[in-house]
């Protein structure tokens, strides 16, 4: 994995840059003791951790920043309470999950943006 | 221009004669904002564009209980101000007051789901910062009843800083109460404005705005005693990886039959009943070029754009019903990934099934896809998908040249054409799509996030306007267009006239001939002799009336001996060639009319037109070389 240090759209929200860089040499479901919404299966329940778009965390089409403000608008909140309900029958994606009081579908790229701590 | 003037307060008017009270509804998207605004406005609507983007732009007016006149602006649904998509961009300016040629509101209803408030609450504090009144109408109040979910509306007001009312937009509930509120809000603000203090939130900002409504939450909401366990129940089912994919197959299969076989009879009839009057008119005008533009021209255009209205209507009728339902969210959901993989978006998939029927109604359908550039793709290549017209071309030519025999003992080789045919307009769909993709917007794969709403039993009148709104705009917008088309088509078929003592078909004269023959050398590489290229022109006007006009140039009457005729006078790989152009060949001036209206500029159907005219000929080109190679010459 190469990491770009002044990379812009490298932006971890929970920590500094450089134990950012330095803990996402990890593997990445260790990193923080949380692991990603995208990387878990149906029935995972958990609550939110924080949003990264690291090296790793594509964004698609649109800035890092722009995802971070649609995740945001949609309810993928610091401390919201997030369940996957179901996965798509191809690749398991997308999956559609229950945040806090509403539904909501998305892909797993999309989702291995939002950082989740498992356990009720 | 006139109807700006007209709606402008008047100069000099008596004060005690205000102008219109300007209403914006704001709301997020499956709130029942649309319900709420037929509830306030009832039949009193127009629908029309913004100029310059083709966001709809919905107006209606009503009559407030003391008499005074309002104007009701159903705005695009939206979870934020801070524009994304071009729908979102009109909400944004509309209720900044920076949209040109608007009058800006004077008071913002945010309409909230009352069962999914902490969004919407985000939306409310949003919208507080732009300085104009903000009444909060908490609809759907029904459903939070009957969850026991309750709402402490006198603390939700105070703390959200705005008057706040309870709704029921289906049964017309707190109608009144909640023009009354947009009245009073209105004459309590400051007549010079409050500032408005809106930027574009941050992420900090949005951060912080959910923050507090999750606070206000806490202070005014109790959480719902009996909570919605359906919707979960049905998901179970209708997002199972077989089941619900099953399910959507089935549902996809009845849509399908009835905007195939259901709108056949009626079609029929709109077009014998054309035919049949075309024909009377006929018998009382004088023969001679009048005749022929009102008969061949007008009566003739117009009954080509009133054919596609019963698919038009089923087609919408089931779009309608199934997003008011909740269901198109969960058929994008088991969709996504297939389209994905073409570098569609889910929503893509009605459009593009709708397409197989005719390309019109699917192109309209890409409504549903919010993203302007998802949106796009989808538009240009759903004239790929084999639509209905196409079938009696397909039919005429695999009758005539290709042997009715069977291939491994059972499968009927007419039959397998004609799936190579239709999986050819698939694929090459497809790939169209992968290829746009790369070429205009590479890498540029919206992210795919959307809300699932509750399930809800839909509404009848509800469902029924926006039925009729899509027949209305059909026939008013595209049938313009689609008829000027038209009219246009025949001039160039039937002008110039043939002179005294002609010899050869009429159509051989006229301008349609001289372009048949003109382009004939560009055609002879893929087989085409003069008279197929002359049968195209009149062919554009709509795909099957390319059969009429063979038999036109080939001065035959009835199709049984055209498809003789054809056998005759074409070798077999002008024939394959021609079925390989007709796949890829945009030969539906309609189509091209509507893309013109949907993406409201000229730009986006000339493309379309260039880029199928070049995978027509290329196809045709490979098809025909390689069966003359193969000695079908």
């Amino acid at each position: 994995m190469i990491i770009v240090l002044n990379n812009p759209t490298h932006r971890f929200t929970a920590l500094p840059a450089s134990l950012a860089s330095a803990v996402s040499n990890l593997p990445r479901d260790n990193a923080l003791g949380d692991f990603t919404l995208g990387d878990q299966r149906r029935g995972f329940s958990g609550v939110i951790t924080g949003l990264s778009f690291g090296p790793t965390g594509q964004s698609g089409g649109v800035s890092s920043l722009e995802l971070e403000r649609r995740l945001l608008e949609m309810g993928f909140v610091e401390g919201a309470r997030v369940e996957i309900l179901h996965e798509g029958f191809i690749g398991r994606d997308p999956i559609a999950v229950k945040l806090d009081d509403m539904r909501v579908a998305l892909r797993r790229r999309e989702a291995r943006c939002v950082r989740v701590r498992g356990g009720s | 221009m006139t109807a700006a003037v007209l709606e402008a307060p008047t100069v000099g008017a008596p004060a005690n004669a205000p102008h219109a009270l300007r209403v914006a509804l704001v709301g997020a998207p499956n709130c029942g904002k649309t319900a709420l605004f037929n509830a306030l406005t009832g039949a009193r609507q127009k629908v029309a564009n913004y100029s310059g983007v083709t966001v709809e732009r919905k107006e209606g007016r009503l009559t407030a209980s003391d008499g005074a006149g309002v104007v009701v602006i159903d705005l695009p649904g939206t979870y934020s101000l801070r524009a994304r998509s071009p729908d979102e961009v009109v909400t944004r300016d509309a209720v900044l007051g920076r949209l040109p040629g608007e009058v800006p509101p004077d008071v913002v209803i945010c309409v909230a789901d009352a069962t999914n408030l902490r969004l919407v609450l985000r939306l409310a504090l949003e919208l507080r910062t732009v300085g104009r009144p903000v009444v909060l109408a908490l609809n759907m109040i029904d459903i939070a009843e009957r969850q026991g979910l309750v709402i402490d509306q006198a603390a939700l007001s105070k703390a959200m800083g705005m008057p706040v009312v309870a709704t029921v937009a289906t049964r017309r509930r707190g109608i009144e109460s909640l023009i009354d509120a947009a009245q009073a809000a209105a004459r309590a603000h400051p007549a010079e404005g409050a500032p408005d203090l809106w930027h574009e939130p941050s992420v900090s900002d949005i951060r912080r705005l959910h923050r507090e409504a999750t606070r206000i939450m806490r202070l005014a909401v109790t959480p719902p005693k009996r909570p919605d366990t359906w919707t979960g129940k049905l998901d179970d089912v209708l997002l199972h990886p077989v089941f619900g994919i099953g399910i959507l197959l089935a549902m996809l299969f009845v849509m399908f039959q009835a905007v195939f076989i259901g709108a056949k009879p009626i079609m029929d009839l709109i077009s014998a009943g054309f035919a049949l009057f075309g024909g009377e008119v006929g018998k009382l005008l004088p023969p001679g070029l009048l005749k022929s533009l009102i008969c061949d021209g007008i009566i003739t255009g117009v009954g080509s754009v009133l054919v596609f209205l019963p698919q038009i209507t089923i087609l919408f009728l089931f779009i309608i019903l199934l997003e008011d339902v909740g269901y198109m969210a969960r058929a994008a959901f088991l969709m996504d990934r297939l389209m994905a993989g073409a570098g569609l978006h889910g929503r893509a998939f009605i459009p593009l099934l709708s397409s197989f029927a005719c390309a019109i109604p699917g192109i309209m359908a890409t409504r549903v896809i919010d993203q302007k550039r998802d949106r796009l793709t989808t538009i240009m290549v759903a004239p790929l998908m084999t639509c209905s017209a196409r079938i009696p071309v397909y039919t005429l030519i695999i009758s005539a040249f290709i042997p009715n025999r069977a291939v491994l003992g059972f499968i009927s080789l007419q039959g397998l054409v004609f799936f190579g045919l239709y999986a050819a307009g698939i694929v090459s769909a497809l790939l169209a799509a992968v290829v746009m993709r790369r070429i205009f917007w590479r890498g540029a794969a919206e992210p795919f996030l959307m809300e699932l709403p509750a399930y809800k039993a839909p509404d009848a009148v509800n469902v029924a306007r926006g039925v009729l709104q899509r027949a209305e705009i059909f026939l008013k917008r595209a049938g313009t267009t689609i008829l000027s088309m038209m009219i246009l088509v025949w001039f160039l078929s039937t002008f110039p006239g043939a002179p005294a003592g002609a010899v050869r078909p009429a159509i051989d004269y006229s301008f349609a001939g001289m372009i048949g023959h003109a382009i004939e050398p560009v055609m002879a590489p893929i087989g085409f002799s003069w008279q197929m290229a002359v049968a195209l022109i009149p062919g554009m006007a709509a795909r099957e009336v390319a059969v009429g006009a063979l038999a036109t140039v080939y001065a035959i009457s009835g199709e049984g001996g055209l498809g003789a005729s054809l056998a005759r006078h074409w070798s077999l790989a002008s024939a394959l060639a021609f079925l390989a152009w007709y796949v890829f060949a945009p030969q539906c001036a309609s189509t091209l009319a509507v893309v013109k209206r949907e993406t409201n500029s000229w730009r986006w159907p000339l493309a379309m037109f260039g880029y199928m005219i070049v995978l027509a000929y290329g196809a045709a080109f490979v098809v025909y070389q390689t069966a003359r190679l193969a000695r079908f010459g």
